[in-house]
């Protein structure tokens, strides 16, 4: 025991609980059962080891020490790397397939959220070396509470109006309000489409939303989101009953052609508002200096 | 999310409209074409896409 094991060890434990916090189960089912979560609690626990001896390490004028971080990194992007590989080789599996958006939104939180363990440790390490163990809990608290807010980005009923429409047929084109959706040639699969299928327009509020609900990997999350939580009437093998996304070109709102097993209007409009809003498909053509300029965002 | 797409076969009930390429099943009424494209459908993992009254094609896609 010295002065410095119980900063040490109450940074770990603050940097792991931290951990667990985030690693949430949900309707995603990722990270899955055990074995998952082990995984990374386990790596947690290393971040927090990392985030914790740091400040100890610069204490005692051991500045090589903190090279370690970057130690830390390029083990957090190979998290990312091993996540993202899984993911993607499941992914073919599904009868929705989540996409590679999807995919890399989800390896990028894993990592980033490693990184915020790193954070917390170091901040509870440090108050409680400068400070007392009461202040390093006031601060561990905060940076559970702001970690949590960093990690929930916006949904999609944030940006967009969600409202049911029938699915109707014109000869063999499908159509979702008046977006086209696709050609169905026979008679049966026709009708089976017009019982099982439903059909939702998405209007965006903004010019920046139009593009980030254009893009497709972002309809794909929300085919997959919807697929998983409502059911998929679909086998393998049977292509034409394919839940799709078609876009109007007018002016930019989505038409959502979905198969659930659970055909609730409702239900179905909380869960596509409930799609998050991936990071990698925004886009902010109103931030660009040209549109500025030209004072019509 | 979208592989290569290729016509699988042609469905047809009027036999002077089409020529060449996949193969060609030709029926005698719209109620036969139908049941073949269904059937086709299924075997080739297909989707049966109408372009006339008198002709469907099966697409994979």
């Amino acid at each position: 025991m010295n002065e410095y094991t119980l900063p040490i060890l109450f940074g770990v434990i603050i940097g792991t609980v931290a951990r667990i916090l985030m690693l949430r189960t949900d309707y995603r089912q990722y990270p899955t059962y055990l074995h998952g979560k082990v995984i990374h609690v386990s790596l947690g626990f290393i971040a927090a080891a990392l985030g914790s001896v740091a400040i100890p390490a610069i204490m005692e004028l051991e500045f090589t020490a903190v090279t370690f971080l970057t130690v830390a990194a390029t083990q957090f992007r190979e998290v990312r790397n091993m996540e993202r590989n899984t993911l993607t080789e499941v992914d073919s599996f599904e009868l929705v397939p989540r996409g590679k958006t999807y995919i890399e939104g989800i390896a990028i939180s894993f990592e980033s959220r490693n990184y915020l363990v790193i954070i917390t440790s170091f901040i509870s390490t440090l108050v409680f070396l400068v400070w007392n163990v009461y202040y390093a809990m006031i601060a561990a608290i905060a940076c559970l509470i702001i970690s949590r807010i960093l990690m929930s980005g916006s949904t999609i009923k944030d940006i967009v109006d969600i409202k049911h429409h029938q699915l109707h047929f014109e000869g063999a084109g499908l159509y979702v309000d008046n977006i086209y959706i696709m050609n169905i040639g026979l008679p049966e699969r026709q009708e089976e489409i017009l019982k099982y299928g439903m059909g939702f327009v998405l209007t965006p509020k903004n010019m920046n939303v139009i593009t980030t609900i254009a893009n497709l990997g972002q309809r794909q999350a929300i085919l997959h989101d919807v697929s998983v939580t409502l059911g998929v009437f679909r086998d393998s093998g049977t292509p034409a009953l394919t839940p799709l996304i078609k876009r109007d070109l007018d002016d930019g709102r989505i038409g959502i052609f979905i198969l659930p097993q659970i055909r609730e209007v409702d239900k179905a409009i909380k869960v596509i508002g409930a799609v998050p809003v991936l990071e990698n498909a925004i886009r902010m053509p109103s931030e660009s200096g040209s549109v500025k300029k030209g004072g019509n965002s | 999310m979208q592989i290569e797409k290729a016509i699988l076969a042609v469905i047809t009930t009027n036999r002077s409209a089409i020529d060449g390429g996949a193969p060609i099943f030709i029926c005698k009424n719209r109620k036969e074409a139908e049941d073949t494209a269904a059937n086709l459908e299924a075997i080739t993992d297909g989707i049966a896409h109408e372009l006339s009254e008198e002709l469907f094609i099966i697409v994979r896609h």
